[in-house]
C-alpha cells in the first residue's frame, strides 16, 4: 500500500518553480489551500479577539477605535479571502476535474493566474491593515466609509482585485463542465458537487462585476470627491446599499451552494445509498442561484424603501428558502434504510444538518417583514449569518476537507482525534453562536464596542465558547498536519465511494488517470454496486426473478 | 397590552410589540417542528441505519412523488402564512395614525436632538406621552444612524439625505433603552438615549419647562445638567481618564499641545469655539471627529458650561 514510491503529483516534480509555475489544477488547489488556511487563522485569531474584548463593557485588550477596526477586518478577511473562494478554489480545484474524468480544468493557465490575482488582491488587503486599517464594517457603508480616516481605498481596491479571482475561478469551472465531461458522463450522471459548483459559478460570473463596479464609484468618491453616494457631495447612500447587496446578497449562495453539493456526496457515500432526488437537489440549485438575484432589499428593511419594495423582497425571500428544505428533507431520507457510517465527514454532515437547519430557520424570522424590523442589526443577525456561513458553509469545508483529504494528500489523519474534534467545534459553536441569538432578540445591537450591564452574563458566556472552537481548530491543525508527515498511506477508494476521483491512486498521478475513464455507471449506484478492496462489485441479476417479470408482461 | 417579556424578549411596551411577538412566536413553534422531524429524524436514521458488517448493497428507491409533494407543499403555505402575517403588521407600523404627535428628531455623531411642535427640546431624552401615538420625523446630519427601542420593537434608519417616518404609542409609563443600530463609528456603542413616557399632565409640565431650562439654577448646576443633556459625556469624563475626547477634569486654563505642534490655553474663547467650531484647534493625541454645536446650543448655555468647566478645576 505504499505509494511514495509511485509517481504522482506531488512528487512529479520538484522545487519552488514546480509549484508557482504549475498549471496542475491539483498543485494550484494545494497553493490555494496555503493561502486561504492563512487567512482563516487570521481571521479566527481576529475573531478571539473581538470575543475576549467583549468578556465585560468596559476596555479588557483595546479602545473602541481598534475594535471597530477588529471586527472589520474580521469580516472582510473571512467573507473576502476565505469563505468565498475557500471551497471552489481549493475542493473545487482539486476534486472537480477528477470527478467529471478530465485531465485538467478547460483553461489552465487563467486557473493559474486566479491564484495570482488572489494573492494579489490579499496583498492590497493588507496594505491596509498596516497603513492604518479600515473601520467601517465589512459592508463599507456610505457616507461613513466615504468620510472615515483609514485605508478605506486600498482595502476595497483589494476586494475588486480579488472579484476577478473569483470570475477566473467560475468561467472555467463553467467551461470544464460543459466540455470535458469523460466519455459516457451524461448531465445526470454528473456527481451533485459538480452541480453545486456549476451553480455557484454561474453566481460568481453574474454577480461579482457588480460589486467591483460598486468598489471603484467608491473609490472615485473617496479620492477625487465624485458625489456618488455622499449625500454631502449630491450623492445618495442607500444607492450604494442597493449596489452593494446586489452583489453580497448572491455572494451568500457562492458560499452555500458548494457546500451543499459536498453535504450531498458525504452523506450518500457515508450512508452507501442512492441519494433520494438526484434531480430536485440538481436544479434547487440552480433554483437558488437564479432567484438568489432578487432577495438582496431583505438586508433594507429599515432602511426606509417602499411598502411595495419590501413586499417584494420578503415574498422573493421565502421563495428562496423553499428549495433549501427541499434539499434537507432529501438528505434525510438518503439516510434512510441506508448503511451509516459515522465517521468524521459524515459527522460534519450531521453538524451541517444541525446548524443548517437553525441557520435556515432564522433566516424565516429575518425574512417575514415585521419580526426583522426588531430584529435587524441586532446579534440575532450575527448569529443568524454565522450558523448559515460557519455551520453551512464551514461545516460544509471540513466535510469535504476530511472527505478528500486522502486524496489530497495520500495520508490518512488521525479518525478518533478527527471525531473528537468534530464534537468539541459543534458543542462550542452552540455555546457562541445560540446565546448571540438570545442577545439579539434582548435588543443587543451588534458592532458595539461596549453595551449594558444586562447584556454582560451572556456575552461572557458566547466569548467562553468562542474559545472552546479556537481549541477544536487547534487540535485539527495537530492532527491535520502531523497526518502529512506520519499519516497511514491511504488507499484508493478509503471510503467506498463510486465518483470517479476514488478511482485513480491517492495522490492521484499527475494527469489524473492512467487511461481515460469512460463512465458507465451512475455516481450513487450502490443499490448494485459496492467496494472491496477498492474493487467494484456488481449485484448479480437474479434470473428468476427477471423471468418472473417477464411473465408478468 | 403590556407584556412582562420572557426569557429571550424585552417587555413588551408598545401597541404593535405584542403583534410581532405573536408572529415571532410562531415561527419558533413551527421551525421547532419542522427542524425536529427533519434533523432528529436524520440523527435517528444515522443510527437506526448505522453500518453494522461491511459493506452490503443498499435499497435503491430515489424517490417518491406523494412525499416530495408533502415535503413541498406544508412548508410553503407555512411560509406564506408567515409573510402575509409579516407584511400585514409592517404596513401597520408605517401608516402613522392621523392624530399621531410629530417630534423632529435629529441623529448625529453621537447623540440624539429631539424637537417638539412649540420649540421645546431635549438632547437623548425623548418624553413622550401613555397611550398616544407619536410620530418621528427623522434625519441625520452626518452619516447614517438607525433608530432602535427594542421595548417597542420598532426600529429605522436615519439617513442624511431624506426624512425617514416612523412611530409608536407606548402601552407603559416608564424609561426605556434607545440605541443606535447602524454603525457610526467610535462612539456608535455609546449613542444610547431613554424614552421617557409619561402620563398626560406630566408631559403637558415637560413641554412647558421645555422653553425656560435653566431658570432659577446656578451656572454651575445648569452646565452640569447640560453636560449630561448634550451628551457631553459619551465622549469627556470628568475623572481625568481620556475618552474619545479629553477629560474635563482639570481642564480650564491648562496650557494644551495642539495636534499642529502649537501650543493652546484653555480659555473661555477656546471652550467657545470648541463647542461651536470644534475641529478648528485639535489637542494632541485626538482625532478630529466631534459634530459642532452650531444651533443646537445658546450663548446661555455656553456661559454655564463654562462655569461648569471651571468647576471642575475648584472642585478637586
Amino acid at each position: 500500500m505504499n505509494t511514495s514510491s509511485e509517481s504522482n503529483y506531488l512528487n512529479a516534480s520538484r522545487g519552488w518553480k514546480s509549484w508557482l509555475f504549475t498549471l496542475d489544477h491539483k498543485r494550484i488547489a494545494i497553493l490555494y489551500f496555503f493561502a486561504i488556511m492563512f487567512f482563516f487563522f487570521v481571521g479566527g485569531v481576529l475573531a478571539l479577539l473581538i470575543r475576549t474584548e467583549l468578556l465585560s463593557p468596559k476596555q479588557v485588550l483595546v479602545g473602541a477605535e481598534t475594535y471597530n477596526q477588529l471586527f472589520t477586518l474580521h469580516g472582510a478577511i473571512m467573507i473576502f479571502l476565505f469563505i468565498i473562494p475557500g471551497i471552489p478554489a481549493i475542493l473545487g480545484n482539486f476534486v472537480l476535474p477528477l470527478m467529471i474524468g478530465a485531465k485538467d480544468v478547460a483553461f489552465p493557465r487563467l486557473n493559474l493566474a486566479s491564484w495570482y490575482v488572489y494573492m494579489l488582491g490579499s496583498l492590497f488587503a493588507l496594505y491596509s491593515i498596516v497603513t492604518g486599517s479600515v473601520d467601517t464594517g465589512w459592508t463599507f457603508y456610505t457616507p461613513y466609509s466615504t468620510t472615515t480616516s483609514g485605508s478605506v481605498i486600498s482595502m476595497t481596491l483589494g476586494v475588486f482585485i480579488l472579484g476577478f479571482s473569483s470570475i477566473f475561478t467560475g468561467l472555467n469551472f463553467i467551461v470544464t463542465i460543459h466540455k470535458l465531461r469523460a466519455p459516457g458522463m451524461t448531465w445526470y450522471k454528473m456527481p451533485l458537487f459538480a452541480w453545486g459548483a456549476y451553480a455557484t459559478s454561474v453566481i460568481q460570473i453574474l454577480a461579482t462585476p457588480v460589486l467591483g463596479i460598486t468598489m471603484i464609484l467608491l473609490i472615485l468618491e473617496r479620492a477625487f470627491g465624485i458625489g456618488i453616494f455622499d449625500p454631502a457631495m449630491g450623492g445618495d447612500p442607500v444607492l450604494y446599499q442597493h449596489f452593494f447587496w446586489f452583489y453580497s446578497h448572491p455572494a451568500v449562495y457562492i458560499m452555500i451552494l458548494p457546500a451543499m453539493g459536498i453535504i450531498s456526496e458525504v452523506i450518500s457515500v457515508f450512508s452507501h445509498k442512492k441519494i433520494f432526488g438526484y434531480k430536485a437537489i440538481a436544479f434547487s440549485s440552480l433554483g437558488i442561484a437564479l432567484v438568489s438575484f432578487l432577495v438582496w432589499g431583505h438586508h433594507m428593511f429599515t432602511s426606509g424603501q417602499s411598502e411595495l419594495a419590501a413586499m417584494i423582497f420578503s415574498f422573493l425571500t421565502f421563495l428562496v428558502g423553499i428549495p433549501s428544505g427541499i434539499k434537507m428533507f432529501n438528505w434525510m431520507a438518503t439516510m434512510y434504510k441506508g448503511s451509516v457510517s459515522l465517521e468524521s465527514p459524515m459527522l460534519y454532515a450531521m453538524s451541517f444538518l444541525f446548524l443548517f437547519g437553525i441557520g435556515g430557520f432564522t433566516g424565516i424570522m429575518l425574512g417575514a417583514l415585521s419580526v426583522d424590523v426588531h430584529l435587524h442589526d441586532t446579534y440575532f443577525v450575527v448569529a443568524h449569518f454565522h450558523y448559515v456561513m460557519m455551520g453551512g458553509t464551514v461545516m460544509g469545508f471540513l466535510a469535504g476537507l476530511h472527505y478528500w483529504w486522502p486524496k489530497m494528500w495520500g495520508r490518512m489523519y488521525n479518525e478518533a482525534w478527527a471525531r473528537i474534534t468534530a464534537v468539541i467545534i459543534f458543542i462550542g459553536f452552540n455555546l457562541t453562536f445560540f446565546t448571540q441569538f438570545i442577545l439579539g432578540t434582548k435588543g443587543m445591537p451588534r458592532r458595539y464596542y461596549t453595551y449594558m450591564d444586562q447584556y454582560q452574563p451572556l456575552h461572557a458566556f458566547s466569548s467562553v465558547g468562542s474559545y472552546i472552537i479556537g481549541l477544536g481548530f487547534t487540535i485539527m491543525a495537530v492532527y491535520l498536519i502531523h497526518s502529512l508527515f506520519r499519516g497511514k498511506a491511504a488507499v484508493k477508494n478509503p471510503w467506498g465511494a463510486l465518483t470517479l476521483e476514488w478511482t485513480t491512486s491517492s495522490p492521484p498521478v499527475e494527469h489524473n488517470f492512467e487511461l481515460q475513464p469512460v463512465v458507465v455507471d451512475g455516481p450513487y449506484d450502490y443499490d448494485r454496486i459496492r467496494i472491496e478492496n477498492d474493487q467494484r462489485i456488481y449485484k448479480e441479476v437474479k434470473m428468476k426473478s427477471e423471468t418472473e417479470t417477464k411473465v408478468g408482461l | 397590552m403590556n407584556s412582562p417579556g420572557s426569557f429571550y424578549l424585552p417587555a413588551a411596551s408598545s401597541t404593535m410589540a405584542p403583534e410581532v411577538d405573536a408572529l415571532l412566536q410562531f415561527i419558533v413553534v413551527a421551525s421547532s417542528i419542522l427542524f425536529a422531524i427533519v434533523v432528529f429524524g436524520s440523527f435517528y436514521f444515522a443510527v437506526r441505519y448505522r453500518r453494522r458488517k461491511g459493506s452490503t448493497f443498499t435499497d435503491g428507491k430515489d424517490h417518491n412523488v406523494r412525499l416530495e409533494i408533502v415535503w413541498t407543499v406544508i412548508p410553503s403555505i407555512l411560509a406564506f402564512i408567515v409573510f402575509f402575517w409579516g407584511f400585514n403588521s409592517y404596513l401597520k407600523m408605517n401608516i402613522a395614525p392621523a392624530n399621531a404627535i410629530e417630534v423632529k428628531t435629529t441623529a448625529q455623531k453621537w447623540f440624539w436632538q429631539f424637537t417638539y411642535a412649540n420649540g421645546a427640546g431635549s438632547t437623548n431624552e425623548l418624553v413622550v406621552p401613555v397611550g398616544v401615538p407619536v410620530k418621528l420625523l427623522m434625519s441625520s446630519k452626518d452619516v447614517i444612524h438607525s433608530f432602535y427601542v427594542p421595548n417597542f420593537r420598532m426600529k429605522m434608519d436615519v439617513l442624511p439625505n431624506r426624512y425617514s417616518l416612523t412611530w409608536f404609542e407606548a402601552t407603559q409609563t416608564g424609561e426605556y433603552d434607545l440605541f443606535c443600530t447602524e454603525f457610526c463609528g467610535t462612539g456608535h456603542s455609546s449613542m444610547l438615549g431613554k424614552i421617557k413616557v409619561v402620563s398626560d399632565t406630566e408631559f403637558r409640565d415637560f413641554l412647558n419647562a421645555g422653553s425656560a431650562l435653566g431658570t432659577g439654577q446656578a451656572p454651575e448646576a445648569f452646565g452640569a445638567d447640560l453636560y449630561k443633556s448634550k451628551a457631553c459625556f459619551t465622549c469627556h469624563t470628568t475623572d481625568g481618564t481620556p475618552g474619545t475626547g479629553p477629560t474635563f477634569k482639570g481642564v480650564f486654563s491648562r496650557s494644551e499641545a495642539m495636534s499642529d505642534g502649537s501650543t493652546q490655553l484653555v480659555d473661555e474663547n477656546y471652550i467657545r469655539e470648541s463647542i461651536l467650531n470644534p475641529q478648528a484647534k485639535i489637542v494632541s493625541g485626538f482625532q478630529p471627529v466631534m459634530p459642532t454645536y452650531q444651533g443646537i446650543i445658546n450663548n446661555t448655555e455656553i456661559d454655564a458650561l463654562v462655569a461648569y468647566l471651571k468647576s471642575l478645576n475648584t472642585g478637586q
